[in-house]
């Protein structure tokens, strides 16, 4: 068997060539994503350029994920902020969604205009346990059907509020879809459903809409969302198959232009004594997405993070360097810094904290706290301390000199103790950028695909 | 059918386990769907699950003696959190000390407690004020 991955990027159209009887990747190609005028021409393109390395390539399965035109750009509603609204989160990002907003309790006029400008692809409408509240989730339906755009609502509430909510949107013009509640009791967390919903409606529904509906007629195989490709990539490599054992706890981040993505595979139960557990369970595989942290496109709102001053000192360069460099993206975000420059020094920096901020809104915290019985702690969140493995992806980490000077900040330091970041990691580094295109090959064929994960992957 | 839900769990830094779990399978017996959020709850604890279950009452309980500086301030949260009128119950070992149970359910009273049970209560007294408060 051969098969070619395309992964349809916001920038960049990447090819993946895998032949199955030798085991390996036989080439890769990249070119621009042309989607404003049609998919197929950075395709072909990149196709062309695959097939002047490597020769004709008559392959047998196409496989397919896009992140291209912003992504699923989705925003969830919940009721209370750390319950339902945070379920709520958590399963959208996981099926690789970019949760743009999320919202709580019933929605303003203010917000129903934000929802209105965001303009999302899709809408993950919670709130209330089975049984529990329905009057601020009916209500956030009658909401959503007043904002006039054309997106999916999924409904995974309150499942007794569920015949109200059908009425609703049934006499309105949204398209909507009614499953399981994300926490049909408190503080328990059921997200597969509705995450296996926004896949449905992915591909039943955005790959049209994202113009990528002529690259669904070349391949019988559908189309998933880039994020969720790579967080299957991240299980299997963890996870191994029934013959060939994975790589066990791991933690993966993916440093982009636009967002940077910090996907745990790991239990993230708490490791030491002492300890009562706070807020919700996190899932297995979690994924979060920030989209404010990126090397481009969010370039600008990650700068207004960090302290630029201390950077600079930091990395001695001058302030003023730094904001010329952040103002170059800014005005044209295809820039590449140049290898040596003081530039690649800045991005370097910069990277740096992006990768910092996301990891520790990932990963758990814990307090402090005494009682007449004691010191306790009180954690909430994955406790990733004992995470020894953490992947590195993304063109700034692969093109860098010293991968490790931006990945090292993701380990526990020693002024923070109180997050529980992985305290004496190793680092990989996906140097081909095939952490997508394995995902998709581990739906088809998982041995092939953890076999050359564990190969190219160093 | 119209199973009331009621909150339960033992407030503030007191980590008393054992009651707790005895009065929440109590609870559930006489047919109520509890939602037991266990030790250590903090005020907005309660409120947050009391909203998301749409919470019939709150039951809270402190064995440890500080009951009452834990409970200061919890009606008012309610009331601005749109739980308006919500029985809130509570009972254990609520203050230090052999104090007069009267001065002390006086107190709990003005904090804006529904009920407030001394040491020793009976589980049968609490079930059966509850289902008077419910109208059964």
């Amino acid at each position: 068997m051969k098969y070619l991955t395309a992964d349809f990027g916001s920038t960049y159209t990447k090819l993946t060539a895998i032949d199955a009887s030798k085991s390996e990747i036989v080439g890769t190609s990249t070119a621009f994503t042309t989607i404003e005028t049609d998919v197929m021409e950075g395709y072909n393109f990149a196709l062309h350029q695959l097939e002047e390395k490597i020769g004709e390539f008559c392959y047998d399965q196409l496989l397919c994920c896009s992140s291209a035109a912003g992504g699923l750009a989705m925003v969830a509603l919940g009721l209370v902020p750390e319950l339902t609204s945070k379920a709520a989160k958590m399963a959208a990002s996981s099926a690789g969604a970019k949760v743009v907003r999320t919202y709580a309790f019933e929605i303003s006029k203010a917000e129903q205009a934000e929802i209105y400008d965001i303009n999302p692809d899709l809408v993950l409408l919670c709130g209330g346990t089975d049984g529990g509240n329905k009057e601020v989730i009916v209500n956030n339906a009658k909401k959503l059907c007043e904002i006039d755009r054309s997106f999916s609502v999924i409904v995974a509430g309150n499942k007794s509020a569920s015949s109200d909510i059908e009425s609703i949107f049934s006499d309105s013009e949204k398209d909507y879809v009614i499953t399981e509640n994300v926490m049909p009791e408190f503080n328990k967390l059921n997200i597969e459903p509705a995450k296996q919903k926004i896949k449905e409606l992915f591909i039943s529904k955005i790959v049209d809409a994202k113009g990528l509906s002529k690259i669904q007629n070349l391949t019988n195989s559908e189309i998933i969302p880039t994020p969720l490709a790579v967080l299957n990539g991240c299980e299997l490599l963890s996870k191994g198959t029934e013959q060939t054992e994975g790589l066990g706890d791991l933690m993966a981040i993916d440093i982009g232009g636009a967002t940077t993505d910090v996907y745990s595979i790991s239990d993230g139960r708490p490791t030491f004594d002492n300890v009562m557990i706070k807020g919700l369970p996190e899932p297995f595989n979690k994924r979060t997405v920030e989209g404010d942290l990126g090397m481009r496109y969010s370039l600008y709102s990650l700068s207004n993070e960090i302290d630029l001053n201390a950077l600079s000192e930091e990395i001695k360069v001058d302030v003023k360097d730094i904001v010329k460099w952040i103002e170059i993206c800014k005005t044209s975000p295809n820039t590449l810094a140049k290898k040596n420059s003081i530039y690649q020094t800045i991005e370097e920096g910069l990277a740096k904290y992006a990768l910092k901020i996301a990891v520790e809104r990932h990963v758990g915290k814990m307090e402090s706290t005494f009682t007449p019985f004691g010191q306790m702690y009180i954690v909430s969140g994955k406790d990733l301390t004992q995470v020894n493995l953490i992947i590195g992806i993304g063109g700034v980490l692969v093109n860098s000199i010293n991968p490790i000077k931006i990945l090292d900040a993701a380990k526990a330091d020693k002024q923070n103790p109180m997050l529980l970041k992985p305290k004496q990691p190793n680092y990989l580094l996906d140097r081909k950028y095939i952490f997508a295109s394995m995902g998709l090959l581990s739906a088809v064929d998982a041995e092939l695909a953890l076999t050359i994960m564990k190969r190219e992957i160093t | 059918m119209n199973q009331k839900t009621i909150v339960t769990g033992v407030i503030g830094a007191d980590v008393h386990a054992v009651g707790n779990k005895i009065l929440a399978y109590a609870l559930e017996e006489a047919g109520f769907k509890i939602v037991n959020l266990g030790v250590m709850v903090s005020q907005e604890e309660f409120i947050e699950a009391a909203i998301e279950t749409n919470a019939d009452a709150i039951l809270v309980s402190s064995l440890y003696g500080h009951g009452e500086i834990d409970c200061h301030g919890l009606r008012d949260k309610c009331e601005e959190a749109g739980l308006k009128d919500i029985p809130l119950l509570a009972g254990g070992n609520l203050v230090v000390g052999k104090q007069n149970f009267e001065d002390v359910e006086e107190r709990f009273m003005q904090m804006g407690f529904t009920k407030v049970y001394p040491p020793n209560t009976q589980l049968e007294t609490t079930i059966n004020d509850l289902n008077i408060l419910f109208g059964k």
